[in-house]
């Protein structure tokens, strides 16, 4: 999911360009027919096929019978299992997002508004660069610090004159630890472009009017960094909510979530067809999601 | 200015809170990398053990390899696709250019858990299966909307009257494609190189999905070892991997100066 950000704050560049003419056509389909066939096959295609499976009553291979049904969203209707779980990853997304936005956002108003200079563009380079390193990675260096004995309880125990056992891996916490350090760059990011676009003459002025800080923070910069902070919180909230990853090393028994669930469905059930019907309302949510926060996010292009 | 001083002086201190927060953890692990007990006793015991015991660990040597060359071959191909594309999107003007502007966003979008299940599905179905080919296909499709994104961004600094001027002194389209565009943006296809470089290296949800079992890529080895257990050799190839894909993002970074001032 990295990188989201990145695209978005380059907007939508199609301006210019000239009409075709005669030999264009052909020239233009060469430049630009391999990327989007590459995208097609490994993209579109496969989505529609998964829809398709998501109607079949089994898998298509040698000898097996299948039928079109609509079984496996059934599934997912009856057994309350399955939306219990749904909820339960949603919780999980709202939970990590707001904990994100809330420790995200001042950081970004730090790097925007208060440092200057070179420091600033080091500075933020510095928040940015693990967000573009190996999330498996970053996500097992947790599990090093949570660990019983780990670095966190021994380091208190150094400190506190009692015994400390937090216990923190395998506990829905450690998700949440693991999944606020994976997508905290996200909300900065986007924050930080959203208030650096604001004029400082604009808080000069407020200020010189006799506004006090809070009115400047809730009547102006609030309202215009708002769109930002929504980009942020929507790019980290749809990859939490299809995250099986981070709940499989750092949850352990707490760490079944919906995403896991799906990826049981795959690698060790083998039941593609509920899988694909999972995903397919998985996908759904997510669309919906994207949808209601499109006209912000357009905003912020 | 008293208290604006102070406001200033909790400011920076929160960011560094927010720093160590970012970083500690890969620090820890990079320490115990280096460290001898395999139980990450404190004091740390200096040792380069567990680096030297990746050398025999074939597994891991292999699925570094993989990784390596897979994220090559899909540099090359999503850059060289990508900035093609990202060309005729900035030169013509056609019906669905928005259409197909968009169409750049769902992969970048849908979580990777729906697209790699979905890629697997549909590979079964031709016949590829699962393994390096696969895993290449998926690769290169997550990593062209980045390239195109990025050139997209480098192309729009270049002024059309340079290109004009190549034109009214009889360059052919392939020319000045070759005199003036290609150079202007060699910035932005480099960082678009690198942002390819990083989604295949990185890449560990598509790739789990679909790489064979016992011939995968370094992530997913890695995901299979954390499952069965800690050991010390993870650390270290841990922080080998962390430093390699800084270190190429640092280098995106410089070329591409995204987010900075100008």
């Amino acid at each position: 999911m990295a990188a989201t950000g990145e695209a978005l704050q380059s907007g939508e560049p199609l301006q210019g360009g000239e009409p075709l003419r005669g030999g264009d056509l052909r020239r233009l389909a060469l430049m630009i027919g391999p990327a989007y066939l590459w995208l097609a096959l490994a993209v579109f295609l496969p989505l529609s096929m998964m829809l398709f499976f998501s109607f079949m009553s089994d898998v298509p291979v040698a000898g097996r019978d299948w039928h079109v049904t609509l079984e496996n969203y059934e599934t997912f209707f009856d057994r309350a299992f399955y939306a219990e779980l749904l909820w339960r990853s949603i919780g999980l997304g709202l939970v990590v997002t707001l904990c994100c936005v809330l420790i995200g956002y001042p950081c970004a108003w730090v790097l925007a508004k208060t440092i200057r200079g070179r420091s600033r563009e080091a500075l933020f380079l510095l928040v940015i660069l693990p967000f573009w390193s190996n999330s498996l990675v970053r996500v097992f260096s947790w599990a090093i610090v949570l660990r019983g004995n780990g670095v966190v309880d021994t380091g208190l125990d150094l400190i506190l004159p009692f015994d400390v056992d937090l216990n923190l891996m395998f506990t829905y916490e450690a998700v949440v630890i693991a999944l606020v350090h994976s997508y905290l760059p996200y909300v900065i990011l986007t924050s930080y472009l959203a208030l650096q676009a604001i004029d400082d003459s604009l808080i000069e002025a407020a200020r010189s009017l006799g506004a006090s800080r809070r009115t400047i923070l809730w009547r102006i910069v609030g309202p215009l960094s708002l769109p930002g902070v929504l980009a942020g919180a929507v790019l980290i909230f749809v990859p939490v909510v299809g995250s099986f990853m981070e709940p499989r090393i750092m949850g352990g028994r707490a760490g079944t979530f919906y995403g896991t669930v799906i990826e049981d469905q795959f690698v060790a059930v083998f039941n593609w067809p509920l899988g694909a019907a999972l995903s397919f309302i998985l996908l759904a949510v997510v669309l919906v999601i994207l949808a209601a926060a499109s006209p912000v996010l357009r905003r912020t292009g | 200015m008293g208290p604006a001083r102070l406001l200033n002086g909790v400011g920076r201190l929160y960011l560094g809170l927010v720093l160590f927060f970012l970083y500690a953890p890969i620090v820890v692990m990079a320490a115990m990398s280096v460290n001898r007990s395999p139980f990450y006793q404190l004091p740390i015991d200096f040792s380069t053990t567990w680096y030297e015991q990746l050398w025999s660990n074939d597994t891991l040597l292999d699925a570094a390899w993989n990784s390596v060359w897979i994220a090559c071959v899909t540099t090359a191909i999503a850059t060289t696709l990508g900035s093609l594309a990202a060309i005729a999107f900035r030169r013509y003007r056609f019906r669905g250019r928005t259409t197909l502007f968009v169409l750049l966003f769902p992969p970048i979008a849908i979580p990777w858990l729906i697209t790699g299940t979905a890629m697997l599905i549909f590979f079964f179905v031709l016949g590829i299966g699962r393994g390096a080919p696969a895993v290449l296909l998926g690769h290169v499709a997550l990593a062209l909307p980045y390239v195109i994104i990025v050139v997209m961004a480098r192309l729009q600094s270049l002024p059309p009257e340079l290109e004009e001027a190549a034109r009214s002194l009889g360059a052919g389209p392939w020319r000045v494609l070759r005199s003036v565009t290609l150079p202007w943006i060699a910035p932005g296809v480099i960082a678009g190189a690198l942002f390819a470089f990083a989604v295949s290296f990185d890449q560990f949800v598509v790739s789990y999905f679909l790489a064979e079992p016992g011939d995968s890529t370094l992530p997913v080895e890695i995901y299979s070892a954390i499952r069965k257990g800690f050991t010390p050799e993870i650390n270290a190839i841990s922080t080998i991997i962390i430093v390699i894909s800084m270190g190429v993002m640092l280098g995106a970074a410089r070329l591409a100066r995204f987010g900075g001032t100008r």
